[in-house]
This record gives C-alpha cells, sequence and structure tokens, in this order.
C-alpha cells in the first residue's frame, strides 16, 4: 500500500464525519477545520484503526493535527 | 487644602478581558455565568451547614433528602465507626504529618490494610491518602514507557490522569465495548507489556462492566487486568467485594482499586492485589511516597467500616430494594434513565438539556431534595445527568418522597 491509497482510503472513511462537506487537502486540520469534537474523534480513530488492522494511540493522535499528518501515521504504520 | 487629598486611591480595576493564562478558562466562565443567570441556584457551591444523618443535612438553610452521596451503606454516622475515630485521635493525635515510608505508618494503617486483606480474602494491601491517589499510583506506576493501557473511554478522572502520569500508550475503546477491546489488544505489538483498566460500576450512568467476558479476554491475551470497584464495594456481590465478585472472576484480576469515600464512609484509597511482588509498590509509586499518611481517626473509621461491611447483608439487600424502587418509579412517572433496568445504587435520570437540568437540579433543591448535577465533559455524550444515589439508610418512605418530588419538579420544569 502506498501513500496514495492510504489517503484514498482515509478519504472515503472521513466522509460520513465531514458534515460541512469541507474540501480535504493536507492542511485541514481535525479540531479547526472538520470541528472534530472528542466524541467524533474517538468514531474517526476507531474507523481508521478498523480499515488498517493498526493502533493509534491517544499519544500518538496528540501529536496530529491535519489530515495529511494523519495520512503519513497511517503510511508509516500500515506499510 | 489642596483637592489632591480629596480624592480617594483609584486603583485601576482589572477588567479581566486582558489575555494571560486564564484566558482558556473564559468559556467555562461564560457557561456559569449564562447558568446563574437564568435564575438557579449554583449547583456547585451548595454548602451544608448541618449533616443530621447519612441521608438528611441542612442545605442552603432548608431541610434536605441526601439523594447524591455516594455514601452507599450509610456508615458515616454509624456508633462503631465514630468511636473507632474517637478513640483513635485520643489515642493517636490529629495527623500523621509524613509519608507512609518514613514516619506516616501507625498501628491503624496496618489494621486498615488488614481489614481490607480479609474483606477481599487477598493477599496484600495498600492505603492511599485518596481514591485518586490510588488509581494515579498504580496505573502510573506499573504500565511505563513501552507499554500499552486499554481502557474503556468512560473510565473516571483520576483514571486519565494516571495514564497521562505514565508514559505508557494510551489506547481506548469504546464503553462496555467487549469486540473494541479485544481488537485493540490483538493489535499490540508482540512482547509489549500491556495493562487493562475496568470499572465494576461505572459512576455516571449507574451501569456496570461485562466483566466475565472482558477479563477472560484480557487474560487471554496475556493483559494484566486493573478493575476500580469505587462504587460496587459493599455493595455488589455476596460479600460486598464489587462487580467482579458478582463476575466470579476475583482470582483472574491482578488489581483492585477501591476508596473509602463511598460505601466505607471516609476518605482514602486503596489497591489490593495477589502479586507476589506488590509489595514493592510502596517504594516506587510516588503518589504513596510523596503525601502525607491518612490521619489516625480517619484509618481506625475505615478498618471498623470495612469490618462492618463484610456481614452487612440486611443493608445490601436494603440498599437494593431501594435502588430497584426508585428506578422503576422514575420510569413510570415518565422520566429517561441511564439504564433500563437498575445495575447498581446509582441511578442516572438523563436531562434534555443543561439549562433544563440546572432548572430541574435547583427545583428538587427546592422540595428538599439533594442530587449530582453531572454535566460535560465529567458526562458520556455530552449528556447532562441528575445522578441519583442511594442509601441503604434511605427509609421505604423516603424513597416515596423522594418519588413525589421528582414528579413536582419535573411537572414545573416542563420534563415530564
Amino acid at each position: 500500500m502506498d501513500r496514495a491509497e492510504v489517503d484514498t482510503r482515509i478519504r472515503s472513511i472521513i466522509e460520513p464525519f465531514n458534515k460541512k462537506g469541507i474540501a480535504i487537502t493536507d492542511d485541514t486540520t481535525f479540531a479547526g477545520d472538520l470541528e472534530f469534537d472528542s466524541l467524533t474523534v474517538m468514531d474517526f480513530v476507531a474507523a481508521i484503526e478498523d480499515e488498517f488492522d493498526i493502533i493509534i494511540s491517544m499519544n500518538q493522535q496528540a501529536e496530529i493535527e491535519k489530515f495529511g499528518q494523519l495520512v503519513d501515521a497511517v503510511n508509516d504504520q500500515a506499510s | 487644602m489642596s483637592e489632591g487629598i480629596m480624592q480617594s486611591d483609584q486603583p485601576t480595576e482589572r477588567e479581566g478581558d486582558t489575555p494571560d493564562l486564564f484566558s482558556k478558562f473564559d468559556e467555562t466562565i461564560a457557561l456559569r455565568e449564562g447558568l446563574l443567570a437564568s435564575g438557579v441556584e449554583d449547583p456547585f457551591s451548595l454548602v451544608m451547614e448541618k449533616v443530621l444523618s447519612p441521608t438528611r443535612a441542612i442545605c442552603n438553610g432548608r431541610d434536605t433528602i441526601l439523594l447524591g452521596t455516594y455514601n452507599y451503606m450509610g456508615m458515616t454516622f454509624d456508633p462503631d465507626v465514630i468511636a473507632g475515630g474517637k478513640q483513635a485521635l485520643d489515642d493517636f493525635g490529629s495527623g500523621t504529618t509524613g509519608s507512609r515510608v518514613l514516619n506516616g505508618t501507625y498501628q491503624g494503617h496496618k489494621e486498615c490494610e488488614d481489614a481490607l486483606r480479609e474483606f477481599y480474602a487477598m493477599d496484600h494491601a495498600m492505603v492511599f491518602s485518596t481514591g485518586y491517589q490510588a488509581n494515579l499510583g498504580i496505573i502510573s506506576t506499573i504500565a511505563g514507557k513501552g507499554d500499552y493501557i486499554v481502557l474503556d473511554i468512560d473510565s473516571h478522572a483520576s483514571i486519565w490522569d494516571g495514564c497521562a502520569m505514565g508514559n505508557a500508550e494510551v489506547v481506548p475503546f469504546k464503553h462496555n465495548d467487549i469486540e473494541a477491546m479485544e481488537k485493540r489488544l490483538k493489535r499490540i505489538p508482540e512482547g509489549a507489556g500491556k495493562l487493562v483498566v475496568l470499572e465494576g460500576v461505572y459512576s455516571m450512568l449507574g451501569d456496570i462492566a461485562p466483566l466475565a467476558e472482558m477479563v477472560k479476554i484480557a487474560k487471554e491475551h496475556g493483559a494484566m487486568v486493573l478493575v476500580d470497584e469505587a462504587h460496587s464495594m459493599g455493595f455488589i456481590g455476596e460479600h460486598g467485594r464489587g462487580v467482579c465478585e458478582q463476575a466470579g472472576i476475583m482470582d483472574d484480576v491482578d488489581f483492585i482499586i477501591g476508596t473509602f469515600s463511598k460505601s466505607v464512609g471516609t476518605v482514602g484509597g486503596f489497591c489490593v492485589s495477589n502479586h507476589p511482588k506488590f509489595e514493592i509498590m510502596r517504594l516506587v509509586c510516588r503518589p504513596y511516597v510523596f503525601t502525607a499518611s491518612l490521619p489516625p481517626s480517619v484509618v481506625a473509621t475505615a478498618a471498623t467500616s470495612i469490618r462492618k461491611l463484610m456481614t452487612a447483608k440486611d443493608k445490601r439487600d436494603h440498599l437494593w430494594k431501594n435502588s430497584q424502587r426508585l428506578h422503576s418509579g422514575l420510569r413510570e412517572l415518565g422520566f429517561r434513565l441511564g439504564t433500563d433496568e437498575p445495575q447498581s445504587a446509582i441511578v442516572a435520570v438523563i436531562m434534555p438539556d443543561l439549562e433544563k437540568g440546572a432548572a430541574m437540579w435547583s427545583a428538587l433543591l427546592t422540595e428538599g431534595l439533594y442530587v449530582n448535577l453531572a454535566r460535560p465533559p465529567a458526562t458520556p455524550a455530552n449528556m447532562t445527568l441528575l445522578r441519583c444515589s442511594l442509601c441503604a439508610e434511605h427509609s421505604d418512605e423516603e424513597v416515596e418522597t423522594i418519588l413525589g418530588m421528582f414528579e413536582r419538579a419535573g411537572k414545573a420544569v416542563g420534563i415530564i
């Protein structure tokens, strides 16, 4: 799996959580642009973890603010 | 005479709008001000001027039934408990002024730990100065860098703070979701240390964990298991040992954390364990070492209370009866509750929003009933809850009176 594929799969997972239909780039922030609250984060992270069969611990989540950072983090673990 | 002298000193009054370190609290300040502006009594600064019994107090000048104290077994005014505390105060003084590992371990602390070992039929017991510190200390000490903590997302603040204080990887799963927990355990890298943290009773909704299934799975994946039984000790299980006892898994759990500030009726926390190396915790657990030990009177009241709780079957039965009656009564009145069936001595009444919740809380207080108002972020799913915790000392009549108060307040506020 390459980064582009990870990107595509995360984009499809994010869709139901992207209530306002924001255009997503690598710089899109979860808390600011997408307005994710803690409950949304939990469901979203669980969906990503299940899709890629990985763990994104709270410690890692604290480092991830933007969409691009998430793709990188998942790509590191999934490849 | 100069005009100047008539001018009183006028220090610049700070408006409070200059950004500083307190700016991060502005949202909370505004929320609180908005709430108080609606005319309700401040739910977070209630004063009990007089405490008459485990179930009654004078609150803000009113005779009030207490339905939000976690004083489940009503031990706070037990004559033996009080006598034990007074004796210790006379014999050992008002405080230890020292850490458990230096000058702060008295005879009473050992006796309290003996009582706990007997109560749980376990090899080791360690008493902390609060329940919060017990979770903070044990979790942060045993799970270190490179280890994984798998925990329920609705865990108590003391558990989260224990995780934050240590350096382990923290992996939460959806509340009481066995499959979600198992998936996460499966994904933990080979060889990493694993700690699963669960609670017997979750205090917000009063629901219990499926401990039999969860602990079995945790053990299959080689994890150590810590269960917080703060809200079940004394009440749930044949001997009052908690949900672990009820689920028949006392031997599979590595650590049970508990508190003296609920059923035991005083303050303090503890951890019991059968782990052969457990005693080393006394030297390596910082929240145990770097704080003063509990006062002699407190450990004496705790030890007396714990011993009485071992055989308090009648009280357990009455508390169970009270919980069932309040739960069914509130349901019949049309309130939405946290659980479909009563699972503990906590009955959580779900409010439509914070404004209605605060109005209802205030209306109940005017009726002469105290319950806990729980609001986000402490609550799951951002709910506003009126949390009721019953006491074995509530009489059958009192429970009926409480239901009447809920009916009147609920209609006045427009919730039912």
